[in-house]
């Protein structure tokens, strides 16, 4: 280690380390966490040797963000042991964590983005004092980032930061706290290819320099690749493999990300022949909400009696995809034809080609929370007869169909009149499910996460209504973040990555292996 | 349960602005107490000059009735999830619009003149506040500081018109227009010395009610109010529905300005802004933008508008005095805001089991 280092590390007068001491080993052994009835980690232990990149592989929802957060000290875990140089220690909250040196970097910023690069520093500091000596501690400062790997001028304002820098300067922050393990959560999501090499790169020199132990929670194989040592992999909140990253394939670590014995599961489909196109998408453009572009240049057909199932990690344009259908988001260019004819997602064209959706999160994005069960039921409907006489609204009638919806698709509902944000998830879920399915015609649905925190039952009985649907000529867009659903359910699958479609299929010839790769932007 | 659990909801609703009105009263008191004053004789003076007589109801009615029309042009778009406090200037601009409109129609039958002077005031009014609209949809500009801003923009404008173009050389003292011809005054209902703006007032609410609550437009704010993400996957027209319920609620706060006008100076001066605007603000408030409640808060807030002069005749309190309850009551009822969902009495009690376990939502 430069002398310079050391320098810094001893301005603080607590424990002045010496530089050749490795970090400490982290041994995370048994643990289980348990919410509720939900098992969101079951049984796994890993060991983060000193001075090594360790990997945690898994799709979303595998328990990778869980087991860190009982790592940090977020949550308090069910059962197991977490050690520390094989010592058990009690970790009861973050700060506990940075007391062992343990420090993480979310995959969000936490950054003020209006304070300086030297101002953000200071303010991690636990002992941050109440008034400060900006003169002394500019000078340390400045030693600190002389000899930190990543160089960035500790004047500038956050807020001209790009990106990458500001990924750096989270991971400077637990550098700053003296932190010798870091825990990474998906820290090259918001980054290019390039940044996200340099930021990898210079944290692989000072893993290599023993300065530190990195655990990175990931799903980009191209990075697990190049820059780590050993992987360990989760599936569904349970142990799914380990090994050297050397000895592994990228086709060895998608088999125990997605699981070998995963096959498609056969719900009964009939044989719909028809090759009717009822959604054109020519040159889709789109962007994001902070206005950078999320689709570019998109294609896509769907015909009746088709699912097509779009796979891919959450962030890459889908969602974008499905608001600009919806109608919730403004196209920057391309066309859409609906039925051969142009679409704009107004409510008469919607209502003329029969066009529905069952967006992910129903209460923020198809419900109005405080409005009633049957007003939200007839969201679709409520200017037209019967439900409506001119401009006039006919209670009486949208309270019959309501009533009616309600016990033909069981939704739990003290009475129509009750507000919609009163009932549980599940109801909420299934009242738009009556809304969009109910119609007499439907053409075309566009559907996205169907099933997000639904349990078993409801989760069957939405994939049941879908493929209902299907069978009755419908053409279904399904875009999911969960690859077992697409896998289930779709008639074609297309991989979105970087807001293009970069994998099509049909369900016959996918190859998981394949997906999953193209998934992480292989 | 039904009745239980809506009725206990209703009750929140009236108690707590009532809480908050009494509470204000009690403020007041202390403060009128500190100035040297029984707060009892204060309080009996407010109650005998808004409701003590016939008389004095005449006179609170004539202040509640421009005070009905501005209080819609709060209480609509907040339907919207708007916070829309233009109603000074709307009123200003409709008051501009109906003299202009008084004055070039003069010598047409009186009920075409009024009719013209409500028609410009309407769409004056409605114009202004629909500025406010499509900056807010168009361009993202915050609806409540822009509307705040055109208040002066509004009051500018009608100061330069009395002062310069549209200015009677003989009112020397205070700049106006020329006054309208008495024929086409705004009359009063027979046998009262309440003008027909009072009605103008009560049909607005219940146009507003009826709209907001009972036609397929009312259901298509709601629910773009409630949720704008909703009302987009529904299709609705977003950007219409604001620059729709932006202009009813100018116009109606511009009616209130040519009622102003045409019943009460005759002509257009600085007396125009006189706050009936920013009262009307408080009487969405405090109505929880509802265009009926707020029928009957404009009587409450007119009559206590009317005993500022019996105050400053019988007790010597300053005129202003009324103005320092009326802030009190504004800072009461936005802090009684805050008491919504807060206070267990009014939460709806648990479906007790025996009756049907099976109505409560189970995931």
């Amino acid at each position: 280690m430069n002398p310079k280092t050391s320098e810094a590390i001893a301005t603080d007068p607590e424990t002045p380390e010496t530089a050749s001491q490795l970090p400490p080993e982290l041994d995370v052994v048994n643990v289980t966490k348990c919410f509720g009835h939900f098992i969101a980690v079951e049984n796994i232990s890993l060991t983060l040797k000193p001075g090594t990149f360790h990997a945690l592989l898994g799709e979303n929802g595998a328990g990778k963000s869980t087991l860190v957060k009982c790592i940090m000290g977020f949550h308090a875990a069910t059962h197991g042991q977490i050690l520390i140089d094989k010592q058990a220690q009690e970790i009861n909250s973050p700060r506990d964590a940075c007391k062992y040196g343990i420090g993480m970097v979310y995959q969000h910023f936490t950054v003020v983005p209006a304070m300086t690069v030297a101002e953000n520093l200071l303010l991690v500091r636990p002992d941050t004092p109440n008034l400060i000596n900006w003169k002394e501690e500019y000078k340390k400062l400045q030693q600190f980032m002389d000899a930190s790997p990543f160089k960035i001028d500790i004047d500038m304002p956050v807020s001209q930061l790009a990106a990458g820098q500001k990924q750096k300067l989270e991971i400077l922050k637990q550098l700053y706290l003296k932190s010798r393990i870091l825990i990474l959560d998906e820290p090259t999501s918001v980054l290019t290819p390039q940044e996200a090499d340099e930021v990898l790169g210079l944290l692989r020199q000072e893993v290599d320099a023993g300065r530190l132990s990195i655990l990175m929670i990931s799903h980009k194989f191209r990075e697990i690749m190049a820059f780590t040592d050993e992987v360990t992999v989760l599936r569904k909140g349970k142990f799914a493999g380990h090994g050297l990253v050397k000895e592994l394939t990228v086709a060895d670590m998608a088999a125990m990300m997605l699981g070998e014995e995963r096959e498609a599961k056969e719900v009964s489909k009939t044989q719909v022949d028809s090759s009717e196109l009822i959604l054109e998408v020519q040159n889709l453009h789109a962007d994001k909400d902070n206005g950078f572009e999320a689709i570019s240049n998109m294609n896509l057909t769907i015909k009746s009696g088709e699912i097509v199932g779009i796979a891919g990690v959450s962030g890459n344009g889908q969602r974008e995809l499905v608001e600009v259908l919806a109608g919730q988001r403004a196209r920057t260019g391309g066309e859409i034809k609906v039925n051969g004819e142009h679409y704009t997602a107004t409510r008469k064209e919607m209502a003329r080609h029969h066009v529905f959706s069952l967006p992910e999160e129903p209460l923020k994005n198809a419900c109005v929370p405080n409005m009633s069960v049957a007003e939200n039921l007839a969201l679709r409907t409520f200017d037209r007869p019967p439900q409506a006489m001119g401009i006039l609204l006919i209670f009486k009638a949208m309270r019959e169909i309501a009533t009616n919806l309600i016990q033909v698709f069981s939704i739990k509902t003290p009475s129509p009149e009750a507000l919609i944000g009163t009932l549980s998830g599940g109801n909420v879920q299934r009242a738009v499910l009556a809304r969009e399915l109910s119609a007499d015609k439907i053409r075309l649905l566009i559907v996205a996460n169907p099933v997000f925190g639904l349990d078993f039952a409801a989760v069957e009985y939405i994939h049941n209504q879908l493929v209902v649907a299907r069978n009755r000529g419908v053409a279904v867009l399904l875009v999911s973040e969960d690859l077992d659903e697409i896998l289930k359910l779709s008639d074609r699958i297309l991989v979105i990555s970087d807001g293009k479609f970069v994998y099509e299929g049909t369900r016959e010839e996918a190859d998981i292996v394949t997906i999953g790769q193209r998934m992480a932007g292989h | 349960m039904n009745v239980l659990s809506s009725w206990r909801s209703l009750s929140e609703k009236i108690i707590i602005p009532i809480a908050a009105l009494i509470l204000s009263l009690v403020v007041f008191g202390i403060f009128c107490a500190l100035n040297g004053t029984n707060p009892f004789a204060v309080y009996s003076v407010i109650y005998q000059s808004a409701f003590g007589s016939a008389f004095s109801w005449q006179g609170t009615l004539v202040r509640a009735a421009p005070l009905m029309l501005t209080a819609l042009c709060t209480a609509l778009p907040a339907r919207l999830g708007l916070v829309v406090i233009g109603n000074e200037g709307a009123l200003v601009m409709g008051g501009i619009g109906a003299i202009a409109a008084g004055l070039a129609f003069s010598s047409l039958p009186p009920l075409v003149v009024q009719i013209a002077m409500a028609i410009a005031a309407i769409i004056l009014g409605g114009i202004w506040i629909m500025g406010v609209g499509a900056l807010k949809y168009y361009r993202g500009v915050n609806e409540t500081i822009s509307s705040l801003l055109m208040n002066y923009i509004a009051i500018a404008i009608l100061n330069t018109l009395v002062e310069g173009p549209m200015r009677d050389p003989s009112s020397l003292n205070k700049p106006s227009t020329y006054p309208l011809l008495e024929v086409n005054w705004l009359q009063s209902i027979p046998g009262s010395r309440v003008h027909f703006g009072l009605i103008y007032g009560l049909i607005a609410c219940v146009i507003a009610y009826f709209l907001i609550q009972r036609t397929t437009f009312g259901f298509g704010v709601r629910t773009a109010g409630g949720n704008i993400r909703a009302a987009k996957i529904a299709g609705l027209p977003v950007g219409k529905l604001t620059l729709a319920v932006c202009f009813l609620a100018g116009s109606c706060a511009g009616l209130a300005g040519m009622v102003e006008v045409a019943a009460i100076h005759h002509r257009a001066n600085a007396s125009l802004n006189t706050g009936y605007g920013y009262s009307g603000i408080l009487v969405a408030f405090v109505a929880r933008n509802n265009p009926l409640a707020s029928v009957l808060v404009a009587i409450l807030l007119g009559g206590l508008l009317a005993s500022g002069s019996g105050l400053q005749r019988s007790l010597g309190l300053n005129d202003a005095s009324v103005l320092v309850f009326q802030g009190i009551v504004f800072l009461v009822i936005l802090f009684s805001e805050s008491m919504y969902g807060k206070l267990d009495f009014f939460k709806d009690r648990q479906v007790p089991p025996k009756i049907t376990p099976s109505t409560q939502p189970i995931a």
